[in-house]
């Protein structure tokens, strides 16, 4: 790709730079990015020697996509800004997306509470204190009615962090769109559906891997029939990074969970290209800008490579890697909120120099409560700002070409490499979480994280250096203490209202269909319909694939 | 005489956020304690059962998901039900500040939150229970 300098570095290296080294000094010897990759003090042709540029990066819409996903990229149309939100009732979270919607943003993204995301009713002893807490509460489909009141759904594209419920939600949101007559064929979307890095990561899972992995793929055959726009799964590296990982362990850990999911669905019968062109990805876009960009491209060249040659794949969208990036909760910090402003600007920038489909970015307080209708402003506006003033979306991967981009790319690129070549003669990804090694590997990361930081090798400002006691107070938003009781009357009147024979009826329904083999989406869809309840319908589901026991790690 | 002290870290609630509570274990131990953790999404019974029945002398429990302020309060009465009531009770994770005072009127005796160096941690409970 590049001119031959004829060691022209390695001479720079021993004149100037040595000189300006004796005098000036270098003020961190061992310089690495965050994921150990040593940094040199300065990237030239010699760094990237051996590349091609027609089959490492080629062009923007073509293989391998190093360059992103579509030709004209963000020139035609922005990242959709999509600011992950919900909390309390469906009335309050309806609310805040409406306020989102008319500041400017472009798509939905659904935070539901944690008795919704592990199967519980709000009514459940196990949801005390939980209800509507870091997310909105949602029941049954009255509340899907709710949160989505005055939202058209064939213009607005939403997404739903849902996983080991993501069939049950899905299934409400589309009977929410046959009920005002929206056609499922327009629903624009994604449902998270990675139930592995909840095993990995998150901890919502319910069910063993199995039945678990079942469900992935139930919910890929009948979406793909019945709302071939939606987006069946997000393969989730966020909260892997979240957890802990390195950007390196997050890429390979992602891609290992996403092959598995194409073998699930291979296994289960599915044509490759039936459901591949629907998977998506979610990473996190950390503070370390060019590692984080490089991280973005490699994915995208090693997915394309991963689908091609390995699944055989022949439609172009299943090749191309498609994501949503979220910023870094795990860089915010409670001390001085306001500097996270900054922090989100540049992890944001990451995210667009990285070539992101959609972007969520943190809101300053998000270290010590769930954000302001303030802070949710001005996390939008920095998207804004980002899109509109900086001039970084006018042109594909505008980084691309810098001689360090590329040798990061190259380097974290080999390094996940070696991870995926581990996790496949493990067995793969699954086998790899049972036995604990990747939750192992993220943990020695996270401490190993902590350490640096506490010894001060690693600075957090406001933190670990230029401490100031003054600037680390916000107002915060509290939920309102009534909602939970709330919650539980609207789901006591549902009960006494429905049809109960209906409810009673299509909940053995599900019973026998997840006994057998039959998809479990439509008799799932019968009993949404029929006012069956979140936690009445995983119950049933509980009772037939019984609930997953993690191995100890520690 | 000094016995090796034995912490429970524990994760009430159905929060499944346990870096900080991992990463605090790790530091115990390699502060000379025996660490027991529960893994997520643990009762409170399940909580108190278990300090109780490994004899601890310090209970961590983190949560992050904004549910502290009933679960804490319910560990340390069931503690005390249970005749734990000599047990060091610490907490931690996304916790506002104006909720600390009535946590620990309710008997947590300290909330760490984001930022703590594992280090005070360490020296808290070695001077909380000698």
């Amino acid at each position: 790709m590049c001119e031959d300098t004829g060691g022209a570095k390695r001479q720079w290296r021993e004149t100037a730079l040595k000189r300006a080294l004796e005098k000036l000094g270098d003020r961190s010897p061992a310089a690495a990015t965050p994921s150990g990759i040593p940094v040199d003090f300065l990237y030239d042709p010699s760094d990237i020697e051996g590349l091609s540029y027609l089959e490492e990066l080629g062009y923007p819409g073509d293989y391998p996509y190093t360059r992103g996903v579509q030709a004209t990229m963000y020139r035609s149309k922005p990242w959709t800004m999509r600011q992950y939100a919900g909390f309390g009732t469906a009335e309050e979270s309806n609310a805040r997306y409406r306020y989102l919607l008319a500041q400017g943003q472009t798509g939905l993204s659904v935070a539901f509470d944690l008795p919704t995301q592990i199967g519980y009713d709000s009514d459940d002893p196990l949801a005390e204190g939980e209800v509507g807490r870091v997310g909105v509460a949602i029941d049954s489909i009255e509340d899907m009615e709710l949160l989505f009141r005055e939202i058209p759904l064939d213009r607005i594209s939403t997404s739903m962090t849902i996983n080991s419920t993501a069939a049950i939600l899905i299934g409400m949101y589309l009977a929410v769109a046959d009920g005002r007559g929206t056609g499922r064929k327009l629903l624009r979307g994604t449902i998270q559906n990675d139930i592995l890095k909840e095993y990995i990561a998150r901890g919502t899972y319910i069910f063993p891997p199995r039945p678990s992995m079942r469900i992935v793929t139930d919910i890929f055959s009948f979406c793909g029939r019945e709302a071939p726009r939606w987006n069946t799964i997000s393969v989730s590296g966020y909260h892997i990074r979240e957890a802990g990982a390195t950007a390196v362990q997050e890429l390979a850990f992602t891609l290992a969970d996403g092959i598995a999911y194409v073998e699930a669905a291979v296994a289960a019968g599915l044509d490759v290209d039936a459901f591949a062109t629907r998977v998506s990805f979610f990473f996190n876009a950390h503070n370390a800008l060019f590692e984080e960009v490089a991280k973005f491209r490699a994915a995208r060249r090693m997915w394309a490579r991963i689908m091609r040659e390995r699944f055989r794949a022949k439609d172009p969208r299943s090749l191309a890697l498609r994501f949503h990036a979220q910023t870094a909760g795990c860089a915010l910090t409670a001390q001085q909120p306001d500097n996270n402003i900054v922090r989100v600007t540049i992890q944001a920038l990451a995210a667009v120099l990285g070539g992101a489909q959609s972007i969520h970015t943190n809101s300053r307080d998000e270290a010590l409560c769930l954000p302001t209708e303030e802070s949710v402003r001005i996390a939008l506006r920095t998207q804004q700002i980002i899109a509109e003033e900086s001039g970084v979306a006018d042109t594909a991967d505008p980084a691309g070409g810098s001689y360090f981009l590329e040798h990061l790319t190259d380097r974290l690129e080999r390094g996940a490499g070696d991870y995926l070549a581990k996790i496949d003669a493990m067995g793969g990804a699954l086998k790899a979480i049972e036995s604990g090694y990747l939750q192992r590997e993220i943990h020695a990361s996270a401490y190993a994280y902590q350490k640096s930081v506490e010894s001060g090798g690693r600075v957090i400002v406001g933190l670990n250096r230029h401490r100031s006691d003054e600037g680390d107070r916000c107002p915060l938003l509290r939920v309102a203490p009534g909602t939970e009781a709330a919650q539980r009357e609207r789901l006591a009147k549902l009960r006494a209202r429905r049809d109960g024979r209906a409810a009673a009826r299509t909940l053995a329904a599900v019973e026998t269909a997840a006994r057998g083999t039959e998809n479990l989406m439509p008799p799932i869809m019968e009993a949404v319909k029929a006012y069956a309840t979140v936690g009445e319908i995983c119950g049933r589901l509980r009772a037939v694939f019984g609930e997953h026991r993690p191995v100890s790690t520690l | 005489m000094s016995r090796t002290i034995r912490v429970l870290i524990a994760k009430p609630g159905l929060d499944g956020h346990d870096r900080g509570a991992i990463v605090v274990a790790h530091a115990l131990r390699e502060a000379g304690m025996e660490v027991i953790y529960t893994g997520i999404r643990q009762t409170p019974e399940q909580i108190a059962h278990a300090a109780v029945q490994e004899d601890v002398r310090a209970v961590g429990l983190s949560c992050l998901s904004g549910a502290h302020a009933k679960l804490f309060p319910k560990v340390v009465a069931l503690l005390r039900e249970k005749g734990g009531d000599d047990i060091l009770i610490f907490g931690g994770g996304i916790i506002p500040e104006e909720d600390i005072p009535a946590l620990k009127k309710a008997g947590i005796a300290e909330i760490f939150g984001p930022g703590t160096r594992t280090s005070a941690i360490v020296e808290f409970i070695q001077k909380s229970v000698c």
